[in-house]
């Protein structure tokens, strides 16, 4: 029931800017993921909200109440570490029930409150086991076990899946996003999984270097990426990016310096259009994705099935006027298309 | 009977080990007991079996009895003493404190200085009047102690030396051990609310459990065997009250030669390190938490 608000959080270690002015507001209730290539900042804008570090400059406010300076106990905020953090001398009960018992609260209560979490996360018949003699998916549980009973309004999870293999990662994913939704919890969840950044999330805090480059809805950061390093981040293979004058004629009325960016997803083969050689391609089963080149230039393209070509055929590529982003060339940043410059020459190549 | 291969290679591999423990340890220790039922040899006078004559006259032995209170108290202080002290020091230099490499250094100084030197130090400490102590507490109008001559003060004098000596030591095990704890969980409990002491008391604590465990066996064989300082500073005195059992068996032996005697008291300190050693192992296997 909470919302979370960072301003201009800034962290620095001598010369390093690990964090450098991160400002995001979530709402009451929502799922945010915080995502980001390694070394981006991402566990460090966690901790600081956390309050396992202090600040050098900005704020941290919960509700309006500016926790900045709170150690991290009073702040009502869990979290849940990556390594999980699970005390290794304590069952997993006593795993579970730490805090309640730390801050003095009846064991009766105790007890209640953990048998109303347990059975959500499915550790009943494990209670009195160690951490050490449970898998890796059960010891995750328990660490979200022991983040939850607190029922702290905000939740922190730095990295929760990265320790599980595919599938009980699937599995995981969806249970923390339940819970979340079942508990009304305002969740941080910290990933530099693109895919699970998008299947999980309400929005996403997209890091750069200590920066936030985008925060937005999935959907956004898919169709409308602010820049080309979000384009590119952003789905599997990453968006081709291909410099406006290599594209023909038909492109000089756009602005100089402007770069064309379109999905693997969006281009498709034609009879007409933009000649390209195939270099290679991977099947997937369900599609392809073909490595062509436009004049030295790689794009990739991903179509359905497993297309017959053969390696150095020349082929035609085009794609739909509206899966085209621009961009500028020196800033990386997106450029809206300015509708009277009539930026028609992708009409031509429009698929019925 | 077919005796494998594997057999003998082990038995091979076992043995340099077998040699020495059975030349310097087991051997001395059989013949010890053994020595324990004859009398001492004297001039043309061999050792004939004597039963138990030996364990009656130690009984019967003040100076051996006072050995014994004497070496309980010093165990009984010194234990809890240089492990709690050997504790605070390494939380201490655990943290992030300014300049705690030197302090590491400074603390773990009296375990590299010999304990003759040790002694050379605190004989200076100690002395009447002008050592350090006296001279400090003269100031306070409260001078003119002999510390080492006092038969009330000097087994305290000698137990402060040998917690001195032995908390640097046992430090350095607490704080290898500190260091293997994952910052996380200590951050993971602080999250959850609690306080330093909590953290300590809940987590630190527990985790330390196998290090105190060793650290409290090798406390107990100080207690018995740290006797260096007793032979350079006081020689058993005043009046036997800094005599300890170790200090007793050497004197017997090597003071007055009597060997069959020196070997029931050796018995004795035997019988109760290990009495000490099973019931340590004993206890704590059932208590402790190995990761
Ligand atoms: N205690 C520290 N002292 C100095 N520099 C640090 C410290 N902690 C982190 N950094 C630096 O801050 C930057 C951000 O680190 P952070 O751990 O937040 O990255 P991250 O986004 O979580 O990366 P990953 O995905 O690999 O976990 C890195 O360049 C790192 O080297
Ligand atoms: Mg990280």
């Amino acid at each position: 029931m909470s919302r979370l608000s960072v301003r201009s959080l800034v962290k620095t270690w001598d010369e390093t800017r690990a964090v450098d002015g991160v400002s995001f507001a979530t709402e009451a209730r929502e799922f945010v993921a915080l995502l980001g290539p390694s070394g981006c900042g991402k566990s460090t804008t966690l901790r600081l909200i956390a309050g396992l570090e202090a600040a050098t400059e900005g704020s941290v406010e919960i509700d309006g109440l500016d926790v900045t300076n709170l150690p991290p106990a009073s702040r009502r905020i869990s979290m849940v570490f990556q390594s999980y953090a699970l005390f290794p001398h304590l069952n997993v009960a006593d795993n579970i029930l730490f805090g309640l018992s730390v801050r003095g609260v009846k064991r009766a209560e105790q007890k209640q409150r953990l048998d109303r979490i347990v059975p959500l996360l499915g550790l009943s018949s494990l209670l009195d086991r160690r951490p050490s003699q449970l898998s890796g998916g059960q010891q995750q549980r328990v660490a979200l076990g022991r983040a939850l009973i607190a029922e702290a309004p905000v939740c922190l999870l730095d990295e929760p899946l990265s320790n599980l293999d595919a599938k009980l990662r699937a599995e995981m994913r969806n249970e923390i996003r339940s819970l979340q939704q079942r508990l009304g919890l305002t969740m941080l969840f910290v990933t530099h999984d693109q895919t699970e950044a998008m299947s999980m999330a309400d929005r996403v805090v997209l890091l750069r270097d200590g920066k936030v480059e985008q925060f937005a809805t999935p959907s956004d950061l898919y169709t409308k990426p602010n820049s080309v390093f979000v384009a590119q981040f952003i789905g599997t293979p990453p968006m081709n990016i291909l410099d406006a004058t290599l594209l023909g004629p038909a492109w000089d009325r756009l602005p100089k310096n402007t770069l064309v960016g379109v999905r693997p997803e969006h281009i498709r083969f034609a009879d007409r259009g933009i000649a390209a050689t195939v270099v290679s391609m991977e099947y997937f089963g369900a599609d392809s994705v073909v490595s062509c080149r436009i004049a030295d230039k790689p794009v990739l393209v991903r179509v359905p099935g497993q297309p017959g070509f053969a390696g150095g055929e020349t082929v035609h590529l085009s794609w739909p006027q509206e899966a085209q982003h621009l961009f500028d060339q020196h800033s990386g940043k997106r450029r809206d298309p300015i509708p009277d410059q009539r930026l028609a020459p992708a009409l031509e190549f429009v698929q019925p | 009977m077919k005796v494998s291969r594997n057999l003998t290679y082990s038995m091979l591999l076992l043995l340099p080990a077998v040699v020495l423990l059975v030349a310097f340890t087991y051997y001395p220790t059989v013949a010890t007991i053994i020595d324990s039922f004859f009398s001492t040899p004297r001039g043309r006078r061999p050792a004939r079996f004597v039963g138990l004559a030996n364990y009656e006259t130690m009984l019967a032995d003040p100076v051996f009895r006072k050995a014994i209170v004497n070496n309980m108290i010093y165990a009984a202080v010194i234990i809890p003493c240089s492990m709690g002290l050997a504790l605070a020091m390494a939380l201490l230099v655990n943290a992030r404190i300014a300049g705690r490499g030197f302090v590491r250094l400074a603390y773990f100084t009296p375990t590299v200085l010999p304990m003759i030197a040790v002694a050379n130090i605190w004989m200076f400490f100690y002395a009447p009047d002008y050592g350090l102590i006296d001279q400090v507490l003269g100031h306070f109008g409260r001078g003119g102690n002999n510390w080492l001559g006092n038969p009330d003060t000097a087994l305290w004098a000698i137990i402060v030396i040998t917690v001195w000596k032995c908390a640097g030591f046992f430090m350095i095990f607490y704080l290898a051990a500190l260091q293997q704890i994952p910052p996380s969980l200590l951050e993971a409990a602080e999250m959850e609310g609690a306080t330093y002491w909590q953290q300590l008391r809940r987590v630190i604590l527990p985790l330390l459990m196998p290090t105190t465990l060793f650290i409290s066996v090798n406390a107990v064989i100080e207690a018995f065997r740290l006797v260096d300082h007793i032979i350079a500073m006081t020689r058993g005195g005043p009046d036997n009250s800094t005599q300890l059992l170790l200090h007793y068996i050497y004197q017997v032996a090597f003071g007055f030669w009597d060997t069959a005697y020196a070997a029931t008291l050796s018995v004795v300190l035997l019988a109760i390190l290990a009495l000490i050693a099973l019931v340590q192992f004993g206890y704590a296997d059932r208590r402790i938490f190995y990761r």
